[in-house]
Parts: structure tokens; C-alpha cells; sequence
């Protein structure tokens, strides 16, 4: 059957800069370039680049750049051509069309909708360089009110486990099966440098990362990968996985090929078998049935670690997260709709949840409606895209967020959402061994201690500018943000006035 | 013909600065308001005219178990409705118009009168509340619903005097030399806007607390989002409401001495922390995770008055001036140095105060009670939230 | 000395070290026309073996005891006492190839320049104009499969 897709990009080289050194066909793992020694030239199979941009950054002459394929549409607005495109590899295939990252439409960015505020004649700025400014975060439940003794100094109420991040970012779930293992070895080398925690997803603690399981999250998913006392112990909290923002609803699925022995030896599963999670958690129909999972959870570990529970962003998410904090957990997170994923079905990913920002605004208002905002941490996750999005994250209320996107893109992914291929040419989203080589974790690791370090930087420049030298003065204090082009019903989700009020 | 009204406190949020006084006898003995008159008028420059006020403690020795109210009143219906309303829910002693100054050069007062009350018994009974508790949601019902009526102060034997003018107008358009206190605040406002109206001037009270107040806090929002969590109304979205809040919070709901609310407001920082012994860090530590909202950032100096003494503090980086002295028995705070020295010239250990750091003076009597205090402080018990004892069903957000 | 180390497990065999090395060891530096025009082409002192699977950078160690500089029958394989850097001095190779017999490594090479055989090796990018401090190839690493190290003699 003749296929009707057409390639989706166009390699454009440069016939004065090409020196025909072989670098582009030697880095790509798609086989799109061939140095053909006969004709004189490099040719390309354009139909199999998927625009990962290895080739255009390896080229020592900078010969190389993908386009998009010229081919237009009809025009209409309607049946545009990925449209009939992703018709057509249905019509071919008979299966649901995979996707990988986060959701690509273009629906509001809210963040870009949000200014932030600076301190003018009453009330001084301050300069990061010369003040102490603090970006220190605790996360993990609080009493309400806490019992001392003031005359000596002790303190009576037993305080729930906290975990302490120097900077408030941390590296969200991503599994050993779904990420390379050098990948992950290099969050965890980034995470104990800066002072924060990586998170294992759903993939099993791979022996190698002892040194840092002090800066582990674990995962307890649908699946159970990898699930077992020493894996509750090892780390320094526990997140249980409902949802995701990429794929509300849906469970996940590593194929068998991506399960080699070192995988299969993590997660606790046959070598070659694929990994299913399924869509809930078949112990948790319920709410009530949360809690149980929470406090086994928290006997296993003798009430020494925080436990998390994860939700995506969805209709009724503030209830969801209020009934959470309910059930016990000490830690909500909230992942909205533009978070990443190695792959998920294209129609979810594009479809199902809401952003982040609307999420994380009324789940945070909801939690103070009901008094129980200071009894829990609020962390938000999907798509921080720069310091200025986790100021104004923390602005709306989260006391931290989660990263996955970035810290990929600072180890070199260009976001080609090809992932659920496993042919990833940066070493990250692949199990072949001569790709996973690619990721050297110590470059990774500074690589992302640079980013974090940056971003706290500018972090402590604009809370600096607000007059704000703790950051805990900054989370929740909305009249720090102003919306711009937004009506009055976003306002009122988001909880902040308008620009010029 | 209609008047475009500015905004006032409530409408919008308006920052600004100011001078504030404090004197005080530790000893008990009460002193006119003509000192306190005098140091806040030499820091005139730093007000503009558009809010001034006292706060005094001890002026009333005849009724100190009752509630004393001063009320301010826009117009007569408004009086008359917040006159029934306190008839059911208080039980009224004495009530008078509160004497002033014709002669000043105050112009278009409200018409300003106080109450010696103590709550009616059986509604403080049956309201489940305690006596502080049931007074203060009654003064927000009042302030909050009757229009035209503002509560200045509701403290027992201590009242607020304040207005719009500068301070040491609105001191002798109120009479204040003909009052004893054993502790005066006084306060000049220099708002960043045209607000002028009476009920917005400071001091700020809640029940016994005066709070005056120079700065701006950057940390408005997150330390009023807060609050409001427990039954606290912001209102008038000025800093020092959500700091008399926050203060009433962790030292009456809380339990927490009057220093110790003051330092949580006041965290030390975490390289401080990080170098302490052990024991000390836990602490330090877990007020901090616990009470991280409670933290004020940003400029600020506040005097707060209690039937207990006086309290300074100022923001954890010193950004607002405020100093201190002492003669004798005698304790003088002020923003400038000068405003000190216009009323005690041969004052001793004149000094600033440091950043952070909760400056605490005691009636001798309060004092000496305290050494031999429980150091443990005992939180209330959480109270259920209004939307957990409802009847009727909210508005059902959830899809 | 500063040495250039090959770690194996993170050579990609993508040669981005040779064609640094030839655009640094080229008459005009520029990568496009040292590699399509100079004549001669120049030459990579470092050569990268095996293949996608398998690779390393073999480099000269600019040895404490250089076996090169032993066998070398006209002086031109020479080490600095000072630096550690070995070096052959083109003017005096008279291309006898006993330096290529001699190495241990395969890090000399013998071509003909202008009709003359002379050895060609690593210099550590010490020659005139070029830029101190990294050499060109661990520069051109992706991946830290080249690293230039301080190190005990």
C-alpha cells in the first residue's frame, strides 16, 4: 500500500560550507544523511528527519538547517495539512497516533499574560549582590499552629518530615526505561549540586544512584515498577502518581524493546515484556482508598518521609487537590497540560486537562478557602519555561516547582516529540547503548546546575526588585502579578487585577 | 450636585509613610498626652496632613473592665443603627459624645462618641465564643455593614484618638492633654494618595492592640492571604490591618508572647539560622517552616500598644528609622532622634533599633507576672470554618 | 604536565576532533577551505578508531620517557624539559620513520609535504597563533570524550 505521508521537514544544506566531513551522517541515528563519495555530495532522506537539531549543532561548519517541508495546504483553516496528514498515517497504520512532550497547541500561555512588579520610591529594592536573599523552600505537611518553649528554645508539636530545597526547583518524574540512564544519573548529579531532588518516576531506583538517594523522590504508580520496601527507604520522599499533565486519564506503556536487563532488573519486570501502567491505580477507586495507599505508604517508612501525591490538571482539580491534602498528603502536585511526556496518544496529550496556571490559581485559592493552604506544600509542574514562570508560579501560590522540559532541553533535547521512538540522537529518551553514550552525565550535570543556577539568579534579581527577600514572602502574594490581555473571568481564576489597576 | 469621591482604604491599596512616637511609664504612672503631642508634631515633614492619631492606655481607671468603643459616625441614621445594634449584642454603662475642639483647625469631623460596654451575657453564652473573640466579630459587623459607622478602638481602658489632619491637630481638636496615659502612640501619615477619611487614620486597633506603623511591607498580599484564612477580614488592605492581624493570630489565637510573635514576623535569616548550635536551628527552623506566610518583608517600624506595655519592631533589614531612649521609668520611641529629644533633652541609651530584633517594654507589674509564667505557649484549639457549620449548601463550583 | 586524555566510553566517533585538529593545523584556520582546497590537506594528529558502537581518539601522550624522541636519528623528536611537549622539528626530519616504528601508540604520522617526508604529531596546539589553553579537539568534543588534564609525570 502506497503511503501517503510526506516528510514533514527538509534538510537544507549548504553546498559552499558542506565539507563533506561525515559528521551529520555519523550523529544521526534516523539515517537521514549519506556522504556520497561518488556525486561529490551529502544527499538526505528528508522524509526521516524528525528535526531533532543534532546534526545542525554538530556540523563544524554550520552547513546544515531543517525547514519545513514546502508543501502547503489547501489553505483552509479546517483541514490543514497535519490534519490530512495524521488521517493519512491512520488510514496506514490502524493505530492511535503517538505523541511525545507536552501539549503544542496554541492555546493561551498564561505566563506570558502575567508582569511582575517592581519596588519605586516607597519602598526600596533590593540588590541580591549586597542583601542576603533567600530562595530556601521546605516542602512537606505543617501543623497549623506549632507549640514552644519560648524560654528555652524547644520546640513541643512533633513537625511532619520536610524535605529542604536550596532553590525552589526540582527535576519532575522521569523514569529509567522512558529516559536514558545517564540522563537520569545526570538530574541526580545536578539535584545533589544545587541542593534539590530528582524525581524516578515510575522506572525503579537503579543501584548506581545510591550516592544520591538522599535527593531521590520515588514514584508509586499505577504499575508499581520497581516498588519495594528498600525503594520507599532509600529516598527522601515518596510521590504517589494519579495523573500527568500530558496524559490525564491514561496510564503508560514502555515497550518490550525498552526493556533491557538493566531496566528490566529496576523496575522488577521480565527483560523484553512491556511495561504497563495501567490508567488508575487498581487499589484506588476512591478517594478514601488514597489515603490508605498514603498512610501504607507512610507506615513503611515510619512517618520519616513526606509523601507527595501528583495530579494533572483537570476540570475539577482544586477539589481533587483539597481532598488530597485531606487524605493525607503532605505534598500536592499539580501538572497542567502542556507538561511532557516520552510518549502518549496524540489526541490526549492535545485534548484533555487545562493550564497549568488556571490550575494552580484556584486549587491554591481553594485551599485557602478552606483553611488549609499553610498545612500543605503546593508544588506546581507543566511547563516552566524560565525564571520569570516560576516567580510568577510562586506568585500564584506554589511554594516550589518541578522541571522536566528544561532540564531536558539544558542535556541537549530540542523538543522534536519523537521520543516513543527511542532513537533520541541526544542520548536522552533512548535505550540503544551507542545513543545513551551521547549523555556524558558529569557535561549534562553542569549543564543543569548552569541553567538552575541562572534561573536562581534571576529569581533573586526580580524578588529583589519586589522589595521581597525571602521567597516565602513572594508565594501566594498575587499584587506582584498583573494580567495583561486577560477578560475579567481569567482575572478573577487567576486572582489578580489588570495592568494599570 | 455630586462629588466624585476618592478612593479610600478598601477601594484600593494605598501605600505610605509616616512618623510615629511612642512614650511610656513602666512604672504605671500615667503622664497627659501633651509629650506625645509635642515629639510627633517636630516630625511634622513626615506627615502630610491627610492622617493622624494617639493610641493611650490607662485613661480610663473608672470603667477598665468594660469594653471602651469609640465610635466615629458619618451621619445620624448611622448612629442610630449601630446604637441598636449594640443594644442587643452589649450591655452599655455609659455612653457620651467624645469631647473636642471646636476652635481647632479641624474642619468637617464626623460625629465621634464612646461607649463603656461589656457583651450581653447570655449571647456571649450562646455564641460559643470567648469574650475577645465575640467582641471583635461584632466590630467588624459594624465596621463591615453599617454604613457610615467606623470603630476607632475597642480596647478596654484605652482608646484611639485619630482623624484626618496632621497629628498634633487632630491632638488638640480631640483634647488630648486633658487624658492620663501610662502609654501613648502617636501617628502621622504621609499616604501616597488622597484617601482623607477619618476611619482609615491610624492608630489601628483590634480589641486591645494599637498598631502605628511606617513602611511599606512587599509582603502584603502573601501575609493577607494568609490571614484571611482564619476569619480575618482585610479590608481596608493597608499594612498595618494585616499587622495587627498576623500579630493577633500568633499572640492571642497562638498563644505566643508578645517578642515571640514579633520574631516569627521577623524570622532571622537562614545563614543566621544555619550557624546556630543545634537545639537553637530546630527551633528557629521549625518556626519558620511552620509560619513561613507570617514572615513581614519590606520596610517597616510599628509600635504596638497592649494593656501589657509597648512593643517596637522593625523589618529584618533595617530599612525604616526608628529610635529609642530611656529616663528613669521612662521609654521613648520615635522615627527620629530629634522627636525624642524635643520632649526628654538629657535622655539615656538613645539609641537605634536593630533590624528584626523586638524591642519589648513592660508595665514593672506585667512584668514581674511574667517571669513567673508557663514559657509554653497554648494555641486554641482550631475553630470550625464557617463553610463547615453552614446549613445551606455554597455555591457548587466543582464541574 | 597538562595531558589530552581519550575516554572510551564517551568517544561518539563522530570526528569532530579530526576536523577541528586539520582546520587547526591548516594555512588559513578556516574549516570549509582547509578541508575542500588546501593543498596539501592538511593532516589530523589525532586519528579516531573504531566505530559507532566502539570508539577512541588515539592522541600522543607526550610520554615521560618518549620512545620517539629515543629512536629519532636527526634530533627532530625533541622534548621540552621545561614543558613535557613533544614535538619534531620539520627542518631537521629527515622522514627515516623510526619515530612511527618506535611509538607505541600509532601517534606519529609520516606524510609528504612539498616532496619532503616529514613527521606530523600532536602538539597540543602549541604552534604559532594558536589559541593557548584548550587544544582544538577537546574544544570540538561534544562530550567530554576528550579532556585536557593536569597530570603526575
Amino acid at each position: 500500500m502506497l503511503d501517503y505521508l510526506i516528510p514533514r521537514y527538509k534538510v537544507l544544506r549548504d553546498a559552499d560550507l558542506c565539507t563533506r566531513c561525515g559528521v551529520c551522517e555519523r550523529t544521526c541515528s534516523n539515517d537521514v544523511h549519506r556522504v556520497d563519495e561518488q556525486a561529490g555530495r551529502v544527499t538526505a532522506d528528508h522524509m526521516k528527519c524528525v528535526n531533532c537539531q543534532r546534526c545542525v549543532t554538530m556540523c563544524p561548519t554550520h552547513a546544515l538547517a531543517i525547514g519545513k517541508w514546502p508543501q502547503v495546504g489547501n489553505g483552509s483553516s479546517n483541514w490543514t495539512l497535519e490534519c490530512l496528514q495524521d488521517i493519512a498515517k491512520q488510514a496506514q497504520t490502524g493505530g492511535v497516533l503517538l505523541a511525545s512532550m507536552g501539549n503544542p497547541q496554541p492555546h493561551p500561555i498564561y505566563w506570558d499574560h502575567l508582569l511582575l512588579n517592581a519596588s519605586q520610591v516607597t519602598n526600596p529594592s533590593i540588590d541580591p549582590l549586597r542583601e542576603p536573599m533567600e530562595t530556601r523552600v521546605f516542602l512537606g505537611a505543617r501543623p497549623e499552629a506549632l507549640k514552644v518553649n519560648e524560654r528555652d528554645h524547644t520546640v513541643m508539636t512533633k513537625l511532619p518530615p520536610q524535605i529542604k530545597l536550596d532553590v525552589p526547583v526540582m527535576f519532575s518524574a522521569m523514569s529509567f526505561g522512558s529516559i536514558s540512564l545517564n540522563a537520569q544519573t545526570a538530574l541526580a548529579m545536578a539535584a545533589q549540586e544545587l541542593g534539590t531532588f530528582f524525581n524516578t518516576g515510575e522506572g525503579g531506583f537503579h543501584h548506581s544512584l545510591k550516592p544520591y538517594a538522599d535527593n531521590a523522590i520515588v514514584q508509586v504508580a499505577s504499575g508499581r515498577f520497581g516498588v519495594s520496601p528498600e525503594y520507599l527507604n532509600t529516598a527522601a520522599a515518596i510521590e504517589i502518581k494519579i495523573g500527568q499533565g500530558a496524559k490525564p486519564g491514561i496510564g503508560g506503556h514502555l515497550p518490550g524493546e525498552k526493556i533491557d536487563a538493566e531496566v528490566s532488573r529496576t523496575r522488577m519486570i521480565p527483560q523484553g515484556t512491556d511495561a504497563i501502567s495501567p490508567a488508575p491505580h487498581h487499589d484506588i477507586y476512591s478517594i478514601e482508598d488514597l489515603r490508605q495507599l498514603i498512610f501504607s505508604l507512610k507506615e513503611a517508612t515510619r512517618y520519616t518521609k513526606p509523601v507527595a501525591v501528583k495530579i494533572a490538571a483537570v476540570h475539577n482539580v482544586a477539589a481533587i487537590a483539597s481532598g488530597s491534602a485531606r487524605a493525607g498528603a503532605d505534598i500536592i502536585v499539580v501538572d497542567g497540560f502542556r507538561g511532557g511526556t516520552g510518549a502518549a496518544p496524540k489526541r490526549i496529550r492535545d485534548n484533555v486537562g487545562i493550564p497549568i496556571e488556571l490550575a494552580l490559581a484556584s486549587v491554591d485559592e481553594r485551599l485557602r478557602e478552606e483553611g488549609i493552604r499553610s498545612t500543605v506544600s503546593l508544588v506546581a509542574a507543566g511547563s516552566i519555561r524560565s525564571s520569570a514562570d516560576i516567580v510568577r508560579a510562586i506568585a500564584l501560590g506554589a511554594d516550589a516547582v518541578y522541571v522536566a522540559s528544561a532540564a531536558l532541553i539544558a542535556l541537549g533535547c530540542h523538543q522534536c516529540q519523537d521520543c516513543s521512538s527511542g532513537k533520541c540522537n541526544w542520548g536522552i529518551a533512548t535505550q540503544r547503548p551507542e545513543l545513551v553514550k551521547r549523555l556524558n552525565p558529569e557535561v549534562g550535570a553542569q549543564r543543569v546546575v548552569n541553567l538552575i543556577r541562572a534561573w536562581n539568579h534571576e529569581i533573586q534579581e526580580m524578588m529583589g526588585g519586589m522589595g521581597i527577600n525571602a521567597i516565602e514572602s513572594l508565594r501566594g502574594n498575587r499584587l506582584m502579578l498583573r494580567g495583561i490581555g486577560l477578560t475579567d473571568r481569567e482575572l478573577t481564576i487567576l486572582g489578580v487585577k489588570h495592568a494599570g489597576e | 450636585m455630586t462629588h466624585i469621591r476618592a478612593p479610600r482604604e478598601g477601594d484600593v491599596r494605598i501605600p505610605s509613610g509616616c512618623a510615629i512616637a511612642g512614650i511610656m511609664d513602666r512604672s504605671g504612672e500615667r503622664h497627659s498626652g501633651g509629650d506625645i503631642l509635642k515629639s510627633i508634631a517636630l516630625m511634622h515633614d513626615r506627615s502630610n496632613g491627610l492622617g493622624g492619631g494617639f493610641a493611650a492606655y490607662g485613661i480610663y481607671p473608672d470603667y477598665a473592665e468594660l469594653r471602651a468603643f469609640h465610635i466615629m459616625y458619618e451621619s445620624p441614621e448611622a448612629r442610630r443603627e449601630t446604637e441598636a445594634y449594640l443594644d442587643v449584642h452589649f450591655i452599655s454603662e455609659k455612653q457620651e459624645r467624645i469631647p473636642t475642639d471646636s476652635s481647632s483647625r479641624i474642619r468637617n469631623a464626623p460625629d465621634i462618641w464612646r461607649y463603656f460596654v461589656a457583651p450581653h451575657p447570655v449571647r456571649l453564652s450562646m455564641s460559643g465564643m470567648d469574650e475577645p473573640e465575640y467582641t471583635m466579630q461584632h466590630v467588624f459587623h459594624i465596621n463591615g455593614c453599617i454604613d457610615g459607622a467606623f470603630v476607632a478602638s475597642s480596647g478596654k481602658n484605652m482608646g484611639v484618638f485619630k482623624g484626618v489632619g496632621y497629628p498634633e491637630d487632630i491632638g488638640e481638636f480631640y483634647r488630648i492633654e486633658d487624658y492620663k496615659a501610662w502609654a501613648w502612640t502617636a501617628h502621622g501619615r504621609f499616604p501616597t494618595n488622597t484617601p482623607g477619611w477619618w476611619g482609615g487614620a491610624h492608630p489601628f486597633t483590634l480589641l486591645d492592640w494599637s498598631v502605628v506603623h511606617n513602611g511599606e511591607i512587599s509582603s502584603y498580599d502573601a501575609n493577607r492571604r494568609y490571614v484571611e484564612q482564619y476569619g480575618y477580614d482585610c479590608e481596608l488592605q493597608t499594612d498595618t490591618e494585616v499587622i495587627t492581624y498576623l500579630f493577633d493570630l500568633l499572640a492571642r489565637r497562638h498563644g505566643f508572647s508578645p517578642e515571640m510573635a514579633a520574631h516569627i514576623m521577623t524570622a532571622p535569616a537562614w545563614d543566621e539560622i544555619d550557624r546556630m548550635e543545634p537545639s537553637r536551628r530546630a527551633f528557629e527552623t521549625a518556626l519558620r517552616i511552620t509560619y513561613p506566610s507570617a514572615l513581614v518583608n519590606g520596610p517597616f517600624s510599628v509600635i504596638i500598644g497592649s494593656n501589657e506595655g509597648l512593643l517596637a519592631l522593625n523589618d529584618r533589614l533595617k530599612l525604616r528609622a526608628l529610635m529609642t531612649a530611656e529616663k528613669g521609668s521612662m521609654v521613648y520611641l520615635a522615627s527620629e532622634q530629634a522627636a525624642i529629644e524635643a520632649v526628654c533633652p538629657d535622655a539615656e541609651n538613645v539609641r537605634s533599633l536593630d533590624g528584626g530584633v523586638p524591642f519589648l517594654v513592660l508595665l514593672d507589674s506585667v512584668a514581674e507576672r511574667k517571669r513567673q509564667e508557663n514559657p509554653e505557649n497554648s494555641p486554641e484549639q482550631p475553630r470550625p470554618r464557617a463553610l463547615e457549620v453552614g446549613l445551606q449548601p455554597s455555591v457548587r463550583k466543582e464541574a | 604536565m597538562k595531558r589530552i586524555y581519550a575516554i572510551e566510553a564517551w568517544c561518539l566517533g563522530c570526528k569532530r576532533c579530526e576536523i577541528a585538529c586539520k582546520t587547526q593545523h591548516s594555512a588559513t584556520r578556516d574549516t570549509v577551505k582547509a578541508l575542500t582546497q588546501e593543498q596539501p590537506s592538511p593532516t589530523s594528529r589525532v586519528q579516531v578508531e573504531g566505530d559507532r558502537f566502539l570508539s577512541l581518539a588515539v592522541n600522543c601522550r607526550h610520554c615521560a620517557q618518549p620512545k620517539c624522541v629515543k629512536g629519532c636519528i636527526s634530533g627532530a623528536m625533541q622534548k621540552d624539559p621545561a614543558s613535557g611537549l613533544v614535538t619534531s622539528d620539520p627542518a631537521k626530519c629527515v622522514g627515516c620513520r623510526t619515530c612511527v616504528s618506535m611509538c607505541p601508540f600509532g601517534c606519529v604520522q609520516v606524510v609528504s609535504v612539498e616532496g619532503r617526508d616529514i613527521a606530523l604529531k600532536c602538539d597540543l596546539c602549541t604552534e604559532d597563533g594558536c589559541i593557548p589553553g584548550e587544544p582544538a579537539c577537546v574544544a570540538a568534543c561534544p562530550n567530554g570524550a576528550l579532556v585536557y588534564w593536569e597530570s603526575e609525570e
